[in-house]
């Protein structure tokens, strides 16, 4: 009877792991410039990255379901790993996005890394104390993107063996309680 | 066959080469040239096309900006030089990106006649470029015409 609860045996069910799908990482990058657009898109294609491209932060907000118009109810099956914004853009900056990320409940754990083409030590600064991820100088490179993918996937294995962990420790007390009950 | 592929093989390799030689192009362009591949083997002609673009749109604006009779307003010719240099920072266009470099300096000093001189160079340069990549672009089909593959130009 205890057998039946030997802890490798419990149903490990794939919810803990909030990577889009197996070794996929969604990102969702934002540019007002085509070119940089096609060029990030395919960076990150080349990448196995899932790609979504929005050409402003009000479009990225919306995709998000931030922009107040939408609750954010229908967007829970929505999974990004990452966010990665140009700086300089019209309208809503690079940085007032990051900080809307920032306030909200639902995408604040998610990695922003900022793009700009200006090496500005003080603007980099306000990016990291805001929660940035990364800043990364433009052009951005193909080595660039992988040392970010590779540094997200350990965070995310990390993340999966601790819950694993735990789950373990928890089966492995219920079965040691069970034996001790002589069930 | 064979000859004539190698020919145009090292026609290629030479032009290309030239072209970093003269300042055409920078390392950006071989970072772009690394995201080609089988399945996707006119990324890089199609880069250069949203570029050459996107260098029309801006000089248009540029030059519109500069054309106000009275006062021109520096900052708005700034911002297309700006989105300009990035562009062309991206694509690997370095001449282009110099000048925006210069170009960008005349715009905060509200230096007028450089500015002036500064767009019509860059227009000057970027249709050079796109001329050098046409050529260039064509040398790469007639090799595949002929049977043969692009080879990989190494820089360095």
């Amino acid at each position: 009877m205890a057998e039946v609860l030997r802890p490798e045996m419990l149903d490990i069910s794939n919810d803990t792991s909030s990577l889009a799908s197996p070794e996929l990482l969604h990102v969702l990058a934002v540019d007002d410039s085509i070119v940089d657009r096609k060029f990030i898109e395919r960076l990150l294609r080349v990448s196995s990255c899932k790609v979504t491209v929005v050409d402003s932060a009000t479009r990225a907000l919306q995709y998000l379901g931030l922009d107040g118009d939408n609750s954010s109810v229908g967007f829970q099956d929505l999974k990004i790993n990452l966010i990665m914004t140009d700086y300089s853009m019209p309208g809503m900056t690079g940085y007032e996005l990051l900080k809307k990320i920032k306030e909200s409940s639902a995408f604040r754990e998610i990695p922003v890394v900022i793009m700009s083409s200006e090496n500005i030590l003080p603007r980099i600064d306000r990016c990291l104390e805001e929660g940035a991820e990364d800043f990364l100088l433009k052009p951005v490179k193909l080595a660039d993107v992988k040392r970010l993918r590779d540094s997200l996937m350990k965070a995310e294995e990390r993340v999966f063996k601790n819950i694993m962990h735990k789950r373990e420790l928890e089966a492995n007390d219920i079965y040691s309680q069970l034996k001790r009950a002589k069930i | 066959m064979d000859a004539l592929v190698a020919q145009l093989q090292m026609q290629y390799r030479n032009y290309t080469v030239s072209l970093y030689q003269q300042g055409f192009l920078d390392d950006q362009f071989t970072e772009l040239k690394k995201l080609q591949d089988d399945a996707s083997p006119d990324f890089v002609a199609e880069v250069l096309s949203l570029f050459f673009e996107d260098c029309v749109k801006l000089i248009g604006n540029m030059a519109r900006a500069l054309d106000q009779t009275g006062t021109v307003d520096f900052s708005q010719v700034g911002a297309s030089v700006h989105q300009l240099k990035g562009s062309s920072s991206s694509v690997g266009a370095k001449r282009v990106k110099g000048l925006c470099v210069t170009f960008k300096e005349y715009c905060e000093a509200n230096n007028y006649e450089g500015c002036v001189r500064c767009l019509q160079q860059v227009d000057i340069e970027y249709k050079a470029l796109q001329t050098k990549l046409q050529d260039m672009f064509n040398l790469e089909k007639q090799i595949i015409q002929a049977g043969g593959k692009v080879p990989q130009v190494d820089i360095n």
